[in-house]
């Protein structure tokens, strides 16, 4: 067979609901792809963004693609919901079993692996070297292969809507479930080759990163210097890089187990499919963190920023961080307390998950005390790390309540849980990133984001989730377990109606940001930020032009002192006049290269030929990957030299700008 | 200006001119001294002089033994101060290591000694 | 300051300047000009070959991870037999003798190699990377042939949950060697075409430690999976 087991029967002509989806989107990307080809735009696409190994525009990308798929979980999570409250009694709501199994087994891998954690890593990937002073990260080209890898798997997840089918799993496939007994379809082929290759993108990702904040910092930028982000930062990359090896090994014998026959996980032979959930959960609760930690990043940078002081326990956060990398390793039984392993470990690992929960509670009170006392100001970023933190203490909370392992007993699998995790999730990595989008779109883009339409998108959105989460964990200490299709109990119906109606809500913040994109690109005018500092920052990504040249800084930052750009600012206003213009030097940058999106190409083409047993076509996606590899490895030139005539012009442009900034805080009071 | 064998500070880092760990010496002293561990391990494995229970534990520690050597004479993974940031990151690995091995260990233990299934009970279990 | 490949003569120490006790990093005299931007003040990024290193460094140590995993997995399903052979049964520990020695000289191989490459004598280089190819290659062509030997006599890996754990595990470790062996290939190619350039020195110190670290897992393998297997 030339297509392996690919025919038409993988096209699901006979459902309607994703077929037509796919149909819509289908017809929205070629619509696009013919806008850009009419507009001949496709020089400035390859040359500047598909080929960019700058990690700001990498940065960038990350990001349009975790707010993509973040809409497109949206839609599966807005699917669940009309589904619950519609099905109950005798209707059956509108979406069959297998549907719906696939739809909230796509909803939470795409919102993990393809929403939130492109989310976190390009904010991370655009901040860091601005941060630290630096000029890209250690390794620009692995950048871009990190990119593209990701954006391959999400490519896969997305195709699997139209060809074939996705998997009824769940967000995990726990086995036996994931076997080939019980699952003989593609779906969850399609599920393991997807994560497999973006987890390589992101392990990739989680090495560079650790790499650029040990290794790279401008001159004098010590470790008790760094920003707190580019501290979360670094625990969060050191955590992939030890935690996402353990997925890829669990996913790797799962594969074995469907591809050839092996007995890891089976009901037979000697397998234990509890392994699968001890291995999947030492991946699965250190990846919590990994979301979680650069939000916290995320939020100290803000609360700092806008209550116009220095970050309150600098030295402690630093110590919570790295507190919470190493327990995090130690809490991960908490998943499946009800296995059965015994009151001992069960004692252990709830002790262990209530110890984690100081740490965090250290940074609560550090940000609370950071704001006490302050000038503080309530711009977007803001209010959104103010409702993380009223509505994160309440997850954090029935987190606690989650880890004493009897009540453990009564609430598993509920949705209480459900309503847990997304109060943490939601409320921590999300409200996080919408503040870390917020708060450094002027530095990326050069304007700010509309104000108003920022704070109508954030109150609908904050309401609908109470509400919506609000009512699920009501129904889930009713006694409502998780991933029903159908219910038959009258209580939970009105409560599912308010969690619809909280969807609603969200619906609106999800359209309100969107306008507000919309609205700031059009006013972009407007909201130029022309100093580059437009919120009265106090970290090095402010010293530059917004946005930075392409090579971030003319000349690297000498560090003294915590709080650098603060220091010369203040310095500045003081002094009333910019420092010295520095000599400026011919700057050596990484040449653009098409390795990632190649790599990619074929990534995919190998993906999507083992998913559907086409072994020729991956051995030839194979042979492509190691020519790519080849090339890479004989290229001539990997840098490029800017002359210093460049680099003084765009300086000399930002130093004007500054100086145009400075006449205006002439009569500024100068904080003691 | 031949002096870039001084400061090196990443793990395998080569210098042709010093003795000791590194160096061609450095190779063959840590050959010998792999080769010594790994003949000792296979020794003890196939002898009946040691007491039966003491010989998991003496492969153990030779084996341990012998990952040190290979760290220190083929790695070059030397604990001297320039080489802190490689040794922090080595004992995170390793502790993540430790951690997933001993902990999955001890959950599966206790779980299969819990649920009644121990691996024989299993097996016929299943059969 | 060009990027060109550095004459030998003006080889500079890579300084690094934010190794741990090391000081104060960040304001030393900044020794490693080559392949890195110019126009930095003193200290900044660490120089190339640093970063190079060091990120080889902390992949491996996840590669490590990987294979603890799967070591974790073997720990746990080792009893698993469901009524086939036991380790015992099918170890064969002269086969396993001449694997650990093919494998401990080449990484002494792979070493000599590469304190010929940093005098720069390629032709020297060439030959003791080919002899740790060789090795490689023999290492690897035992292991098919005691995979291929074991799947004849019906203990293949989906005989039972114990030898799926054994086949992948030391199955995955003969995957990092032959891929090590195209690297390897690929490089000893590099060198011939392009000489010593510093990427070609970078990645000749990265295949260094890959190679010392696959021979650190093996001693894991051998000592848990067949010595402690063979006690029975």
């Amino acid at each position: 067979m030339m297509l392996g087991k690919l025919d038409w029967s993988a096209i699901p002509f006979d459902q309607p609901i994703p077929l037509v989806a796919a149909g819509a989107i289908g017809v929205g990307m070629l619509g696009v792809l013919a806008w850009i080809t009419r507009a001949g735009h496709w020089p400035y696409l390859w040359r500047e963004w598909i080929t960019s190994v700058d990690h700001k525009r990498i940065g960038i990308m990350y990001t349009m693609l975790a707010l993509l798929m973040l809409i497109r979980g949206f839609v599966d999570a807005i699917m669940m919901r009309t589904q619950q409250s519609m099905a109950t009694g005798g209707a059956q709501g509108y979406l069959p079993p297998e549907h719906y199994d696939q739809i909230f087994s796509a909803h939470g891998t795409i919102m993990i692996f393809f929403g939130a954690m492109p989310f976190v890593i390009g904010l991370m990937n655009f901040v860091i070297p601005l941060q630290l002073g630096v000029r890209d990260v250690a390794f620009p080209t692995l950048n871009s292969v990190s990119f593209w890898l990701t954006a391959a798997g999400a490519l896969l997840v997305n195709v699997s809507l139209v060809v074939g089918e996705f998997a009824r799993t769940g967000w995990l496939p726990y086995a036996p479930l994931s076997e080939t007994t019980y699952s003989p379809g593609v779906g969850v082929d399609y599920y393991l080759w997807a994560i497999q290759i973006s987890g390589v993108g992101t392990l990739m990702s989680g090495v560079n990163l650790v790499t650029t904040i040990l290794k790279m910092r401008a001159p004098g930028m010590s470790y008790l210097r760094m920003p707190m982000f580019c501290w979360t930062s670094l625990g969060s990359n050191m955590l992939i890089v030890a935690a996402f090896p353990i997925l890829t090994a669990t996913l790797a014998m799962l594969t074995l187990d469907r591809y050839m026959g092996f007995h890891f996980f089976t009901n037979d032979a000697g397998g234990n499919m509890m392994m699968f959930v001890n291995l999947i959960w030492a991946w699965g609760h250190p990846e919590v963190y990994i979301l979680i930690l650069p939000a916290f990043g995320i939020f100290s940078e803000v609360f700092s920023t806008f209550s116009g002081k220095p970050l309150f326990g600098y030295r402690s956060m630093v110590a919570a961080t790295l507190f919470i990398v190493v327990v995090s390793f130690l809490v991960w039984l908490h998943h499946f307390f009800t296995m059965g392993a015994g009151a001992d470990v069960n004692a252990a690992f709830g002790i262990a998950t209530s110890v984690i929960a100081v740490g965090t509670g250290v940074k609560i009170y550090n940000w609370l005390f950071t704001m006490y006392g302050g000038r503080v100001r309530f711009p977007t970023p803001m209010l959104w790390s103010l409702a993380f933190m009223v509505t994160f203490v309440i997850g954090g909370m029935t987190g606690v309540l989650l880890a004493v392992p009897p009540a453990d007993f009564m609430l598993h699998n509920s949705m209480f849980l459900v309503a847990h995790f997304h109060n943490v999730i939601v409320g921590g990595v999300v409200f996080g990133a919408f503040a870390g989008y917020t708060y450094w779109f002027p530095k990326a883009f050069g304007f700010q984001l509309d104000e108003t339409w920022g704070r109508i998108a954030f109150w609908p959105s904050v309401i609908g989730f109470v509400l919506t989460f609000g009512a699920l964990y009501v129904v889930g200490l009713d006694g409502m377990t998780r991933r029903l299709q159908h219910t038959e109990v009258d209580e939970w119906v009105p409560w599912l109606h308010v969690a619809l109606g909280g969807v609603g809500f969200m619906m609106l913040g999800v359209a309100a940001q969107v306008v507000q994109l919309v609205v700031s690109i059009r006013h972009r005018d407007r909201l130029r930020d022309a100093t580059g500092d437009p919120w009265d920052g106090r970290s090095l990504e402010w010293s530059t032009a917004s946005p930075p040249p392409f090579f971030n800084f003319a000349v690297l930052p000498d560090v003294h002192g915590e709080e650098v750009y603060w220091g010369i600012k203040q310095k500045a206003i003081e002094a009333q006049r910019l420092g010295p213009e520095p000599r400026y030097e011919p700057i050596h940058m990484p040449r653009n290269s098409a390795t990632g999106f190649v790599t990619a190409f074929f990534a995919t083409l190998i993906g999507f030929a083992l998913i559907w047993h086409i072994w020729w076509l991956a051995a030839l996606g194979f042979v492509g990957a190691y020519a790519t590899f080849a090339v890479f490895a004989w290229r001539k030139e990997e840098e490029y030299e800017v002359p210093a005539s460049v680099v003084a012009e765009a300086d000399r442009a930002r130093r004007a700008a500054r100086h145009a900034w400075l006449e205006t805080q002439r009569d500024r009071e100068v904080p003691a | 200006m031949n002096d870039h064998d001084h400061g090196d500070t990443i793990p395998g880092g080569e210098s042709p001119d010093t003795e000791g760990p590194q160096g061609a010496t450095g190779y063959t002293v840590g050959l010998f001294l792999a080769v010594l561990l790994t003949a000792m391990s296979f020794w003890i494995a196939s002898t009946d002089v040691i007491w039966d229970p003491a010989v998991p534990v003496a492969i153990v520690v030779l084996a341990v033994a012998q990952m040190g050597v290979h760290l220190v004479f083929f790695l070059h993974v030397t604990s001297g101060p320039d080489n802190a940031n490689n040794i922090i990151a080595l004992a995170f690995g390793v502790l993540i290591v430790l951690l997933v091995v001993a902990g999955s260990v001890w959950v599966m233990t206790h779980l299969n000694h819990n649920m009644h299934m121990a691996p024989a009970d299993m097996a016929q279990h299943m059969r | 300051m060009s990027t060109a490949a550095p004459h030998p003569a003006s080889f500079r120490a890579p300084h690094d300047p934010y190794a741990l006790g090391g000081g104060r990093g960040g304001h030393g005299n900044d020794g490693g000009h080559h392949g890195e931007a110019t126009g930095h003040g003193a200290g900044g990024p660490a120089s190339k070959r640093i970063v190079v290193g060091y990120g080889f460094w902390i992949y491996l140590l996840s590669d490590i991870v990987l294979f603890s995993a799967f070591f974790a997995a073997y720990a746990v399903l080792a009893g698993e037999t469901a009524g086939g052979p036991s380790g015992a049964e099918i170890f064969d520990r002269g086969r396993l003798a001449i694997e650990t020695g093919c494998l401990l000289l080449s990484s002494y191989t792979c070493g000599l190699g590469s304190i010929a490459a940093a005098r720069r004598h390629g032709r020297s280089t060439q030959l003791w990377l080919a002899a740790t190819g060789v090795l490689g290659l023999v290492f690897l062509g035992i292991e098919v042939q005691e995979f291929a030997a074991l799947a004849a006599e019906g203990a293949g890996p989906q005989r039972s949950a114990f030898l799926s754990a054994f086949f992948a595990l030391v199955g995955l470790h003969g995957l990092h060697v032959g891929i090590g062996l195209l690297w390897l290939a690929t490089m000893m190619a590099q060198i011939a075409t392009r000489g010593f350039r510093p990427e070609v020195e970078r990645r000749l110190l990265c295949f260094n430690l890959f190679w010392h670290a696959l021979d650190i897992v093996w001693v894991g393998v051998f000592s848990i999976v067949y010595l402690l297997g063979n006690l029975g």
